[in-house]
């Protein structure tokens, strides 16, 4: 298993020096605006040339891989935070959309796995088809569509909410105020919708698969009640491929959503992809695409991994 | 022993003689037609009521999408007008059933619906003679179709209580007057096609005076001072008028020594030809005089003044189009990758495997950023998408053909094929790949709303810009929206409602076909 985990770490460290590679490449020929003013020109010259952006790409990149091994440098935002390092400016970012991905989560994994234990266990009853067909209209219906429904309704309509998260200052100062809290619970509702209906649509399917197999049958024959044998045998291999997948939803929440953020106006990693696009901070815009690129394969082999220790019968990479 | 079975039948030969010589014996035939793969499965779709509707779904927003520029003879896409911008729905033949008809509820204080009713009034008193706001409501173009009140009710602005009318009012009519400034020719055009129709466009100038409140809002014909409207009696003194229905607006008209009306005035220009004139006219009639039509928007006018209906019509063929292409290519690739990496295997297989792995590795978001900074000026937006799309997109269906191949590559048909001499090509094509037909036909369809979904979400974003006015997509429509739609709720709904239709329909679509193509997988989520 040892052998397994470094093989798919090395891997996931190989996939990620390429993709770095290729993005460094097409980020640095990006074409790069001068300002109209002389001695503003003249010293972003001077800085360019001090970056050593007039020198070959190759070597250029071996600056810039030399300065994460050596300095965990990143390069430097320009325009977002005038010369704060681009690493910082990333971290400074991540809690917000952490916490509101977080709090979704929180609600919506009991929520999501309740009903899709409820719909599996009433399978083809009305209650069952009922919940299959909200499951399918939500699971169909964009984020952003909810994002406008939520604003309209607690903002709106019955002004209960804020239509926006609050700025850091107006919430008196933390992230963890009520007040805080308050104003994230319209995009924790808008992001939990398709949340909620994803994990009971797999809940539901895989708890289904599991309650017309075979064992569950000689589980009844042996005296169990169907509660008995439901919560006892069941459950548990459903939760084989359904705890992966919450493990790689909960890496996921470090991405959040990007069109949420904009909606909501959160000042987390999303917003700050869309500004540094705006604003040509291309050492900002490297810095999120590697952390993008970081988190979706570190979501890939945790998943492939945590099924190997999970479910003893799947240890995949074993000879 | 049973007795029975001792007992011997004694034939002869000449006993025994041949059947039915003359008729000859085959195999009976088949009442029914055979059913083949696809039709078992188009048997088994069409028992599926929701994918039946939901196809049906798609299959009217399609027409739509493709019918709507056809049949508008009367907009095109870049008919646009921006004096109409942001209007709800209205159609007239539709507001008799109190659908669309362009209305919104509003509250007014008292100078404010009194502003409004004056806007029909003013259509009825062009010759002068007084009118009263009772008979200014009966006009075609009164804004005002309901009005109720007044009562006490809390300001949504400054949370004070307040007398308020809440009237129901027709957003197009509300434009009311404009001044215009026109050439002798046009102003004789307009007056010829008054004449002709029987429609008035040409309404008498207003004063500016000391009681004109705005001289540029043709609106205020009335007489006015410090906001409300006002009474002048002969002697000078001034009395503030109030709305109620017998109210008689007085009138701030210019008029020449005569007392008649004035619809034009003389405002620059040298010759003849180039004089401009200053006119006011009632915009919903100029617009008819414009256009030959009343203004009629079944879903509305967009954030700029073009029809709603159209641009999303162009936004959803845009999503279509993009949608099928991206499915078509990443089909072709994704069947071809996927069938020499599951048929060859070994090492070819290794390493197509780690050059896909390295691809899905790649956040699409990026993918698609980096196109549109790239590409986007030379190619143009859209195929920049499509490129996106496609770079990354293939990957799921080449994994699902692999597993595919490795499933039926060592069958004991394929050996027998093999064996016969097939070449690899012909193996993979015509042995193996159809049995992938199925879950390729399901997966192709799945990926549409995958990729409408991404479209909207990149153009809503901003990171894909489409410029130009028949280049939209509905993702473009909801970000225009987005920061205005609260005060215009229809710029919103519609296409929300249209998107999210989409992606229902198809993804019901999608499992319906699933299950026909292979019923054992009923129920599983991929």
């Amino acid at each position: 298993m040892a052998k397994y985990v470094l093989k798919r770490v090395l891997l996931m460290f190989f996939t990620l020096f390429v993709i770095m590679t290729i993005c460094f490449v097409l980020i640095r020929i990006l074409p790069r605006e001068l300002p109209q003013e002389k001695n503003l020109q003249a010293v972003i010259l001077q800085r360019w040339e001090a970056l050593g952006y007039n020198k070959p790409l190759i070597v250029q990149y071996a600056i810039y891989l030399k300065n994460i091994v050596t300095a965990w440098d990143f390069g430097t935002s320009w325009y977002i935070q005038f010369r704060e390092p681009a690493w910082n400016v990333l971290t400074s970012r991540l809690l917000p959309t952490v916490l509101v991905n977080l709090y979704s989560l929180i609600f919506s994994i009991p929520l999501g796995l309740g009903l899709g234990i409820y719909a599996a266990v009433k399978k083809n009853k009305w209650q069952d088809s009922v919940i299959s067909t909200l499951i399918m209209v939500f699971v169909s219906v964009p984020s952003y569509v909810y994002a406008f429904l939520v604003q309209y309704f607690l903002y709106f309509k019955w002004g209960l909410l804020p239509l926006t998260v609050l700025s850091l200052a107006d919430a008196g100062g933390s992230w963890f105020t009520w007040r805080m809290f308050r104003s994230m619970i319209p995009p924790v509702l808008a992001l939990s919708f398709s949340e909620i209906a994803g994990l009971c649509r797999f809940t539901r399917a895989e708890l289904t698969e599991t309650l017309t197999s075979d064992y569950m049958l000689l589980a009844r024959a042996k005296g169990l009640t169907r509660a008995q044998a439901t919560t006892r045998h069941a459950f548990k291999t459903a939760m084989v491929p359904i705890l992966p997948m919450l493990i790689s939803s909960f890496i996921g929440i470090l991405g959040g959503s990007m069109i949420i953020e904009q909606i909501f106006a959160i000042p987390g990693v999303g917003q700050l992809y869309i500004k540094s696009i705006n604003l040509f901070d291309y050492d900002v815009f490297m810095m999120d695409t590697v952390f993008y690129t970081f988190v979706s394969l570190l979501a890939g082999i945790v998943v492939d991994i945590s099924y190997g220790f999970i479910d003893p019968r799947i240890r995949m990479g074993e000879k | 022993m049973n007795e029975n079975n001792q007992e011997m039948i004694h034939l002869t030969p000449e006993e025994l003689s041949f059947a039915n010589t003359d008729a000859r014996l085959t195999d009976k035939k088949f009442d029914d037609k055979p059913i083949g793969y696809l039709k078992d499965a188009w048997i088994r779709f069409r028992r599926n009521r929701s994918s039946v509707v939901a196809a049906c779904i798609i299959l009217a927003i399609f027409l739509f999408a493709f019918l709507t520029p056809l049949f508008n003879f009367r907009f095109d896409a870049r008919f646009l007008d921006s004096y109409y911008a942001k209007k709800g729905p209205r159609n007239l033949l539709l507001s008799h059933i109190g659908l669309a008809d362009g209305c919104v509820d509003r509250d007014f204080t008292e100078r404010g619906i009194l502003r409004v009713a004056a806007i029909g009034v003013g259509a009825e008193n062009w010759d002068g003679r007084p009118v009263s706001i009772a008979e200014g409501l009966e006009s075609y173009y009164q804004p005002i179709r309901k009005v109720s009140g007044p009562e006490m009710k809390t300001d949504a602005r400054t949370g004070l209580p307040r007398e308020l009318y809440s009237a129901h009012i027709d957003t197009y009519l509300e434009v009311g007057f404009l001044y215009k400034s026109v050439e002798q020719a046009e102003y004789a055009r307009i007056l010829a096609w008054q004449e002709e129709t029987g429609i008035r466009v040409l309404y008498p100038l207003v004063e500016n005076n000391e009681f004109n409140l705005d001289s540029t809002d043709a609106n205020f014909w009335y007489k006015a001072r410090g906001n409300d409207a006002v009474h002048v009696a002969q002697d000078g003194t001034v009395t503030r008028a109030k709305y109620s229905p017998k109210t008689v607006l007085e009138d701030n008209y210019k008029r020449d020594a005569n007392g008649n009306v004035m619809y034009y005035e003389y405002t620059g220009g040298g010759t003849f030809e180039t004089a401009q004139f200053k006119i006011r006219v009632l915009y919903y009639n100029y617009y008819r005089y414009v256009n030959g039509f009343e203004p009629e928007y079944i879903f509305g006018t967009d954030s700029q003044g073009y029809d709603l209906a159209l641009r999303m019509a162009n936004g959803v063929r845009l999503s279509l189009l993009v949608a099928v292409c991206v499915s078509v290519i990443n089909l072709t690739i994704g069947v071809i990758y996927g069938a020499i990496a599951g048929y060859y295997g070994g090492w070819v297989d290794l390493l197509l495997e780690r050059i896909s792995d390295i691809l899905a590795g790649v956040p699409f978001i990026v993918v698609a950023t980096l196109f549109q900074i790239h590409l986007a000026a030379r190619v143009g937006a859209i195929p920049s998408l499509l490129f996106a799309f496609v770079l990354t997109g293939w990957i799921g269906t080449s994994s699902r053909v692999r597993t595919q191949f490795y499933r039926f590559k060592n069958q004991e048909y394929v050996m027998a094929a093999r064996t016969l001499g097939a070449r690899d090509r012909r193996v993979i094509f015509k042995h193996i790949l159809p049995n992938a037909l199925g879950t390729i036909i399901t997966a192709s369809v799945l990926v549409i709303p995958g990729v409408i979904f991404s479209e909207s979400m990149l153009s809503f974003l901003g990171i894909v810009k489409l410029g130009g006015s028949s280049t939209t997509s509905l993702g473009t429509l909801l970000s225009d929206a987005s920061s205005i739609w609260t005060n215009y709720p229809h710029l919103m709904i519609f296409p929300a409602l249209v998107i999210s239709l989409l992606m229902i329909s198809f993804n019901l679509f999608g499992n319906g076909l699933r299950d026909a193509f292979n019923p054992s997988l009923r129920g599983v989520e991929e």
